[in-house]
């Protein structure tokens, strides 16, 4: 393994993103995440990549649709507001089945809410963000490792089924710092015979684009990427089970959420409570199989959100409620503390809703 | 404990996110024991999280004045500097240390500061490297932010903190290994290595092997 280095969650990505390949980065400053703007500006003229700040986050995203046309890894990144302006680049990404990522460092909202933590954006992220039927993968990582891994991986995952990865983060993750290996397996690309890379008179023009001028086509297209979809839902799915063996209770939470979490299903432990943690790493697409193995000995479940309850929606569907689901949340920056998930445990174990 | 004289204000800067602020808090509290009159300024108008105001009770505890931006941890998102920043310079019986923002963005508040520091002459600026920081990796790295710094502050280094380590990972060799680079920073430099800072329970085992060594009580985390 080589020599550890010790970074900021969003250094991590922007480190582990040009380790990818990634050679282009748009973007535009906004806290939580400047800092994976900041690192690009300083290492991509190093290395002959293109850092560019864009003049707003709607043009970045345009950019990275040309990029992405043209084959190469590309990447955005923003925190919460800055996402809502890319809806409609995102979903022209969608349309064109363009591979690429997109990070979020989440803040609090709505509106332009405030510069502290938040994992409030998970509606907009596991349902696709912008307009038209569609998904993202949808990544959650809990360490600043898991940052740079699910980096990688979340460019892979873009080649392999050619659509947007997001790194769905937030400002805690963004900016803690933790040791973390570089030595990151990555992966040959994929070839793209589909991108717009010049014909050299050899083969008819590729074209990309989300325009449908025949709605048969358009709706071909649609169920098309849906089967696709489902074979990634079938697939893709990662998620982290910690002491779920013979867990009565079962807390759910990702990101920060699930590392405060941790410690509480450890002290309800030691006071003799059976509470286990299931730890969505895709958001989407949504683990489905650590809930219905739970559902054999689980008895209440609670989703510990920095949210007013999003999660909590897919908790249910994936048990198709045969359980009580209660929520566990801090919002509008803050962080739910290990004893307020504790309390939530301890209530569910004296038989509380 | 400390291996030298504190002049009236000490300066912390150097590459954002190697360690000053914690450096600052030790600091601070070593300078307390020694004098009554002592103030922390939180002069960071880059980080928006991790901050000396996270230490604000025990400052309070220990008798020592902070100057803060009233904004610092709120969600005010604008570079903002403490309503009495003058403090520092136009009250000469205070002893400060203040933590400067990384890099050459954050030590650009420094330079309305600097012809009065410099006047006085009883400053001590301390170049604070962390050599497992990505972008500062060796002597060189390290020595383009050091340059950029001078430049953006207007104020000369006159010391360095070797305050190499890996967080919660950090052992004995980690420390031992970062030698050679802080004395090669030194060297390049031509500046003093005054301290290297080492969180205290890896202190204790590395007594009489390290030059300066500072023992660190870190900051509490909010998250574990």
């Amino acid at each position: 393994m080589s020599e550890k280095v010790l970074m900021k969650g969003n250094e991590a990505i922007a480190e582990a993103a040009i380790l990818a390949g990634c050679r282009h980065y748009f973007g535009y400053p906004i806290t939580p995440q400047t800092e994976v703007a900041a690192y690009m500006a300083k290492k991509m003229p190093k290395i002959g990549g293109t850092f560019l700040q864009a003049e707003s986050e709607i043009a970045a995203i345009n950019m990275v649709y040309g990029v992405a046309s043209a084959g190469l890894r590309v990447m955005t990144s923003s925190s919460s507001p800055g996402i809502s302006l890319k809806g409609e680049g995102l979903s022209y990404l969608a349309g064109a089945d363009l591979p690429a990522l997109v990070v979020n460092v989440q803040r609090g909202g709505p509106g332009l809410g405030g510069i502290q933590p938040s994992q409030s954006d998970y509606f907009q992220a596991t349902r696709g963000g912008g307009h038209g039927d569609y998904h993202m993968i949808v990544l959650a990582p809990a360490s600043v490792q898991e940052m740079a891994e699910l980096t990688v991986k979340g460019f892979e995952l873009a080649d392999t089924y050619r659509m947007t990865s997001m790194i769905l983060a937030d400002g805690t993750m963004g900016q803690m710092m933790e040791p973390v290996a570089l030595d990151l397996e990555v992966k040959p690309m994929p070839a793209k015979p589909w991108a717009t890379t010049g014909t050299g008179m050899k083969r008819p023009h590729n074209i990309v684009n989300s325009l449908f001028l025949q709605p048969e086509e358009l709706e071909k297209t649609n169920f098309e990427r849906y089967a696709r979809y489902k074979t990634i839902e079938e697939n893709e799915a990662r998620y982290e089970e910690y002491r779920m063996e013979d867990a009565e209770i079962a807390v759910v939470a990702f990101g920060i959420a699930a590392r405060v979490s941790k410690n509480a299903v450890d002290e309800a432990r030691r006071q003799g409570i059976k509470a286990g943690l299931i730890r969505p790493i895709t958001l989407w697409p949504f683990p489905k199989a650590p809930f219905a193995k739970a559902l054999t000995h689980v008895k209440s479940m609670i989703s510990v959100e920095l949210s007013m309850g999003q999660m909590i929606e897919d908790v249910k569907l994936a048990t198709d409620c045969r359980v009580p689901v209660t929520l566990c949340n801090r919002v509008g920056g803050m962080i739910p503390s290990p004893d307020l998930v504790l309390d939530a445990i301890l209530k569910q174990a004296k038989g509380g809703n | 404990m400390i291996p030298y004289r504190f002049k009236r204000v000490t300066l912390l800067c150097g590459h954002y996110g190697s360690g000053k602020t914690n450096v600052a808090v030790n600091l601070a509290m070593e300078l307390r024991e020694q004098t009554d009159r002592v103030a922390v300024a939180d002069l960071d108008i880059v980080n928006p999280y991790f901050r000396t105001l996270d230490s604000r009770d025990d400052f309070s505890h220990a008798g020592i004045r902070l100057i803060a931006s009233a904004y610092a941890n709120s969600n005010v998102d604008l570079p903002s500097m403490p309503q009495d920043l003058y403090a520092i310079t136009d009250d000469r019986s205070l002893h400060v240390i203040a933590d400067i923002g990384g890099d050459d963005r954050g030590a650009l508040a420094l330079g309305r500061l600097a012809p009065a520091l410099r006047e006085e002459g009883d400053y001590e600026m301390l170049f604070v490297i962390n050599r497992y920081r990505p972008l500062t990796p060796d002597a060189d790295s390290a020595m383009e932010v050091l340059r950029e710094i001078e430049a953006a502050c207007a104020i000369p280094f006159t010391g360095i903190v070797n305050n190499s380590n890996l967080g919660p990972e950090t052992t004995p060799e980690t420390v031992l290994k970062s030698l050679p680079f802080a004395e090669e920073v030194a060297q390049k430099s031509g500046l003093p290595l005054l301290l290297t800072t080492v969180e205290e329970h890896v202190a204790k085992e590395l007594t009489g092997k390290v030059p300066g060594l500072f023992p660190l009580k870190l900051q509490k985390k909010p998250i574990d």
